[in-house]
C-alpha cells in the first residue's frame, strides 16, 4: 500500500464484512499539532475481547481462502513507523471504531493519496451503506478548513436512479475532487 | 460544502440521467464486480475502479452495476475484476490494470465481446 486513503479503503471494507449499516470515515491533517489521523466508525456486529486482540495479528483472519490477514496488521505498521499508533474500540453487537495516527512531518508517514477516489469508490460500490464523510485540516497558518458528506441528502434526492449513471458519477466525482482538494493543506512548491 | 447549491445541481444531473437517450450496455443487465480485498487493493484495485467508473463518465454508458468483493482466494492474479452479462455465466479477469479495465468495458461490457487472453480459468 503506497497511500493511507488506500489503507484506508481496506479499513473501511472491513466495516461493511460486519454488516455496519452506518459507516463513518474522518480524516484529519493538523499542520499545528504534527499529526495526520483517520477513523473508521461502524455499527456492525463488532468483535468480542479475544477477537479484538487476534485481529492485530497478520495470522488471523475470518476468511476461509487462506490463513493471513493483512490488513489492520499493515495500518498498524504503517503508523508506527511514522511516529504514530494504531488503536481499536469495539464491542460485540455494537460495532467497531477504529482510529490510527501518523506524525504528519515523520519522513517515513506515507501520502495521503486520492482520498476522494476512496469515497467515491465506497459510495458507489455500497449504494445500501449510509456513508458519512469527514475530512479536516488545520493549515500550517493555523487556519481550519472541512469537507463534510452525508450521503442522505443525495440519495433521497437520487430515489431510485442509480449513482452509476454516467451524469450522476460526474456529478459526485466532481463533488468529491473539488471539496477534498478546497479543505487540502496548500503543498509548498 | 455548499450542500442546497450542489443538490440542485444533482437535481439537474439527474433530469438529465432520466432523459437523455443514453449509450446502452451490450444485452441485459450488466454487473461490473472489481474485488477489494487487501491483496486487491495493494495490487491497484481502486486504479482498476476508477477507470471503470471513468469509462462509464466519459462514454455515458448506462445501465452498468459497479460492485465489489472481498478476496477471491487468487491474490496472485490481482487486481480481478469480474463481468456478468445479463443471464450469461460470470467471466472472471485477471491482472486487470486501469487500461486492461478499460478495454473490458470497451469490448466486454459494450460490445458483448470477452477478453480470452485475461480471463481466469475459475
Amino acid at each position: 500500500m503506497r497511500e493511507i486513503a488506500l489503507h484506508l479503503l481496506d479499513i473501511a471494507e472491513n466495516s461493511v464484512a460486519a454488516q455496519g449499516r452506518n459507516i463513518s470515515i474522518e480524516v484529519v491533517e493538523d499542520l499545528i499539532s504534527d499529526l495526520l489521523s483517520l477513523s473508521v466508525t461502524d455499527d456492525g456486529r463488532g468483535m468480542d475481547e479475544r477477537t479484538a486482540q487476534q485481529v492485530l495479528d497478520p495470522f488471523y483472519t475470518t476468511r476461509t481462502t487462506r490463513k493471513v490477514g493483512l490488513g489492520i496488521p499493515l495500518l498498524k505498521l504503517a503508523a508506527e513507523q511514522a511516529g504514530g499508533g494504531l488503536s481499536l474500540k469495539t464491542a460485540l453487537g455494537k460495532g467497531t471504531k477504529i482510529e490510527a495516527s501518523f506524525r504528519h512531518s515523520h519522513i517515513d508517514r506515507m501520502p495521503l493519496g486520492d482520498l476522494s477516489m476512496t469515497f467515491l469508490t465506497l459510495l458507489v460500490a455500497y449504494p445500501h451503506v449510509h456513508w458519512v464523510f469527514a475530512y479536516r485540516v488545520v493549515d500550517a497558518a493555523g487556519q481550519s478548513r472541512e469537507f463534510e458528506f452525508d450521503d442522505v441528502e443525495l440519495k433521497t434526492a437520487l430515489g431510485d436512479t442509480p449513482l452509476t449513471e454516467p451524469q450522476i458519477l460526474k456529478f459526485v466525482r466532481g463533488m468529491f475532487e473539488e471539496g477534498v482538494e478546497a479543505a487540502a493543506p496548500q503543498t509548498v512548491k | 460544502m455548499p450542500a442546497i447549491k450542489s443538490l440542485e445541481e444533482l437535481k439537474r444531473a439527474r433530469e438529465e440521467a432520466l432523459q437523455k437517450k443514453q449509450v446502452k450496455a451490450a444485452a441485459g443487465s450488466i454487473q461490473v464486480v472489481v474485488a477489494m480485498g487487501t491483496c486487491g487493493i495493494a495490487a491497484g484495485a481502486r486504479e482498476t475502479m476508477k477507470s471503470v467508473l471513468n469509462y462509464i463518465e466519459t462514454n455515458n454508458l448506462s445501465g452498468v452495476t459497479v460492485t465489489q468483493t472481498g478476496c477471491m482466494g487468487m491474490c496472485e492474479q490481482e487486481p480481478i475484476m469480474q463481468v456478468i452479462v445479463g443471464e450469461s455465466p460470470r467471466v472472471v479477469y485477471g491482472k486487470v490494470n486501469a487500461e486492461v479495465a478499460a478495454q473490458i468495458m470497451k469490448q466486454h461490457v459494450q460490445d458483448g465481446k470477452p477478453l480470452k487472453e485475461y480471463v481466469l480459468p475459475v
